[in-house]
């Protein structure tokens, strides 16, 4: 992280962009599919939707060696501390997609099983909606990203995101559902 | 079995078609249902199905005897609970419990299906496990333990499939919540 | 069941490690007799010739002597979120425990909460590689209920979309596998013709992927013009890259070498554990639900049963590659033998009235609403349908209560099943052959934990 501590000043603008340039042209997504998603997120990674255009075509397996995390379909109360453990070993600079309804808000299945919305877990830059997104949709948001990326700031960090990836600031408690494993009498 | 020695000559190729159903026999469908425990109440199911309702005691020796007669395969065992449907049709001499345990056995030699429908009750939800006669019954009578709560006596491994191991309940209980979270704007308690 | 575990402090937020407690591999030192035993399938029913002495389980090996590993469930080859616990001695697998449940969804619950027009939205993301099979076994299941008769043309509509799904899941498996294997170019060939496939599903059904047109009383829509041009397109091209697949791999000595005698299973095992479609078919077992038990027009249409012989990889490889190739013989027949006619039953207690007839017609406008909001009600019942999936045998136990919701939806999904007989094929077997043995199982974790 020796970028951020840097003072933000004009000679380091221009290193700066250089940074963000090598940064955006080689987002190597860690392999995080789950369900259908995960289908349409392979076809993106395959000929018709190339993501090789972008630099991305090399799908980490090791989170260690990724940058960014697409989670691609439903994340179930059993999968939720692996994605973050996985979250956790990735290195910073590191960045969310949440692929798909099912990975944004729950999507349809507002029920016991699934975590809704992956924003509960681990905190998301860019929300990729559909059911499944088609593969133009997970491109435009890949391309929303790259955005971020160049222009985002580096030496300094919008308030209000987790410092350092492991932790949340001080007073953030994670939601958990109110409604879960509680008997409804009918 | 074993990755041991491998053949180093070009194997033929696979693929033999198999004889069409235009044969001299009489179609397997109407070949009349096996006779197994004729005293066992029965009903006619849809679909060509004979449904079986034995008792809790006689529940193992039924599906026993289904394998001798012929059905090589359980297709699938599951668990349903008819807390908020108690007067379901059901023949007679069967008294309704609260759970049942469905048992569909599927015969590749006679082209036949059979239902066995054994009913649990809800002060002592437990069967005799059916992996002795099918061992590919072994998840799915886990599931029906992990959703329904419905132990299998006998069972070599009987623990949650489906939940993590320390949830409490049993989904798909009638008594147990969908889990909806209330989402904004959606007064209507829906379907979602 | 276990002690509750220490609150923890919701201003840190870390695992440390995830574990699923009982549900996971115990070492042998813990491990009972008859667990043990399955190392070596002395549950499994054998020919009395075959039966295993319980002395020769190999009790000498202790827990130091072999190792417990972890694969998974985030893991580029277990094709979804599967876990598998394997103990080694070496490089030899021994014992295996698939752990499941991460993509547990609770469609079960939900199905319960959805009338039967929206429950194809449900179940058609269970397998959602052949999302068609999915909703073709609950319309079927929700027919037989009902007892409708469906017109022709949406039967056959219906087998024409089967098949085109059973074609693009293949593709998608053979790409995978291969992928697998470490062919890369098998993965974009086969995500090319699949692409085809897809794009014709777009334009009839709206979707790429789980589509919701297959629904109780026929399909949504009709086929679009010109649907016979571009499924004449698919057949051709397909069938015609079939053979470059040939080539690529099947004449290939290291991909002969390395799924030939891999993760063999003989056919009393498949029998015992359950397992239907490919893996049965690969031990020579002829058992496909269209031909020995028909269900919507397979009797009317001339396919051949691929089987195999030795029930490894290679095998299931070939049935796959086959079923391909009988899959657009019958997309061909049934290009010449589709009938004229509605695609949907008209009974207006079933199926929704076309839209421009709701301006005109209040008895339209009434059935509309009622079809949409509350549903349309299936007599008391229960059944049970299956029908033959890209995976095996896919069924549906559907119990109805009288009102507009089952009561009890159950779907008896093929993978499930089929993951049993995993430990089987690795037994014996190497490290680096259980990522080729997984995928030839063809596993798909949506209808696996539903």
């Amino acid at each position: 992280m020796g970028l951020e501590d840097l003072q933000h000043n004009f000679l380091t603008g221009r290193l700066e962009d250089l940074v963000k340039w090598a940064r955006r042209n080689s987002v190597w997504p860690a392999t995080f599919g789950l369900a259908c998603c995960a289908i349409e997120m392979m076809s993106v990674g395959a000929a018709d939707y190339d993501i090789s255009r972008m630099g991305m075509e090399v799908f980490r397996a090791s989170p260690r060696q990724a940058d960014l995390m697409i989670v691609a379909g439903r994340v179930s109360q059993k999968m939720a501390p692996v994605l973050r453990q996985v979250y956790d070993q990735m290195m910073e600079p590191k960045w969310v997609i949440s692929m798909g309804v099912c990975a944004s808000t729950g999507g349809m299945f507002n029920n016991y099983a699934i975590v809704q919305g992956v924003d509960q877990i681990v905190p998301v830059d860019v929300y990729a909606p559909g059911c499944p997104p088609s593969p133009e949709t997970l491109l435009h948001a890949i391309l929303t990203l790259h955005e971020k990326i160049r222009t985002g700031h580096i030496a300094r960090r919008p308030e209000g995101a987790a410092v350092g990836g492991d932790r949340p600031p001080a007073g953030w408690v994670p939601q958990a559902p109110d409604a879960v494993r509680v008997a409804t009498p009918r | 079995m074993t990755s041991g020695e491998v053949e180093a000559a070009v194997v033929p190729a696979r693929g033999a078609p198999s004889p069409g159903t235009a044969g001299a026999e009489a179609s397997p469908t109407s070949r009349p249902p096996v006779p197994v425990m004729p005293d066992v109440p029965r009903a006619a199911g849809s679909t060509l199905d004979q449904v079986a309702f034995p008792p809790r005691e006689r529940y193992h020796d039924m599906v026993a005897a289904f394998r001798d007669a012929g059905f090589e395969l359980c297709a699938d065992l599951c668990a349903v609970d008819y807390l908020t449907h108690p007067g379901r049709r059901l023949p007679e001499g069967v008294r309704p419990e609260r759970f049942e345990v469905v048992v569909n056995l599927l015969s590749l030699s006679l082209h036949q299906r059979v239902r066995v429908r054994v009913q649990v009750p809800e002060d002592d939800p437990q069967v005799h496990t059916l992996f002795d006669l099918y061992p590919g019954v072994d998840a799915m009578e886990r599931e029906a333990f992990d959703m329904v709560g419905i132990r299998f006596a006998g069972h070599p491994d009987l623990t949650r499939i489906l939940m993590p191991e320390d949830w409490e309940g049993h989904p798909l209980r009638k008594d147990y919540g969908v889990g909806r979270v209330p989402v904004q704007f959606k007064a209507a308690p829906g379907p979602r | 069941m276990t002690g509750t575990p220490p609150e923890p402090d919701p201003t840190v937020w870390s695992t440390t490690e995830t574990s699923e407690g009982a549900q996971e591999l115990s070492t042998r030192g813990g491990t009972g007799q008859v667990e043990l035993g399955r190392e070596l399938g002395a549950v499994l029913r054998l020919a009395e010739g075959a039966v295993v002495d319980p002395d020769d389980i190999d009790i000498e090996r202790r827990d130091d002597d072999t190792m417990i590993i972890n694969m998974g469930p985030q893991h580029p080859s277990t094709h979804g979120v599967l876990r598998l616990m394997l103990e080694l001695d070496g490089e030899v697998v021994l014992r295996t425990k698939p752990v499941i449940g991460y993509l547990h969804t609770g469609m079960e619950k939900t199905g319960e909460e959805l009338t039967y027009v929206q429950g194809a939205t449900n179940v058609t993301r269970m397998d959602y590689l052949s999302p068609l099979h999915n909703e073709l076994v609950f319309s079927l299941a929700t027919e037989a209920l009902l007892g409708v008769e469906l017109p022709a043309r949406a039967v056959w509509i219906r087998m024409l979309m089967v098949e085109l799904n059973r074609i693009s899941s293949h593709l998608m498996w053979m790409a995978t596998n291969g992928m697998d294997l470490g062919s890369t170019s098998m993965m974009i060939y086969g995500f090319r013709e699949r692409e085809m496939v897809l794009s014709f599903f777009e334009k009839t059904t709206g979707l790429r992927m789980n589509h919701n047109y297959i629904r109780p009383g026929g399909v949504a829509a009709d086929l679009p013009d010109g649907w016979e041009d571009d499924v004449q397109v698919i057949c051709d091209t397909v069938f015609e890259r079939t053979f470059e697949y040939d080539e690529l791999l099947t004449g290939q000595p290291i991909f002969r070498e390395r799924t030939e005698a891999v993760g063999g299973i003989t056919a009393e095992e498949a029998l015992a554990l359950s397992a239907t479609g490919p893996i049965l078919r690969s031990t020579g077992v002829p058992w496909d639900l269209r031909r020995t038990m028909p269900y919507l027009a397979y009797d009317k249409v001339e396919f051949d049963v691929i089987v195999g012989t030795y029930g490894d990889n290679f095998d299931r490889y070939s049935v796959r590659l086959n079923e391909i190739r009988e899959s657009i013989r019958i997309v061909r027949q049934i290009l010449d033998l589709m009938p004229a006619g509605d695609y949907r039953v008209q009974d207006r207690k079933v199926t929704p009235p076309p839209r421009a007839r709701i301006d005109e017609s209040m008895e339209a406008l009434i059935h509309h609403f009622k079809t949409f909001t509350e549903g349309f009600r299936v007599p008391e019942g229960e059944v049970y349908v299956a029908v033959e999936s890209p995976r095996g045998e896919l069924g549906c136990y559907l119990v109805s209560d009288g009102t507009s919701k089952p009561y009890r939806l159950h779907i008896r999904g093929p993978s499930f099943v089929n993951l049993q007989s995993l430990p089987v094929l690795l037994r014996g077997g190497l490290l680096a052959d259980a990522v080729a043995v997984i995928s030839s199982v063809d596993p798909v974790m949506g209808e696996v934990d539903r």
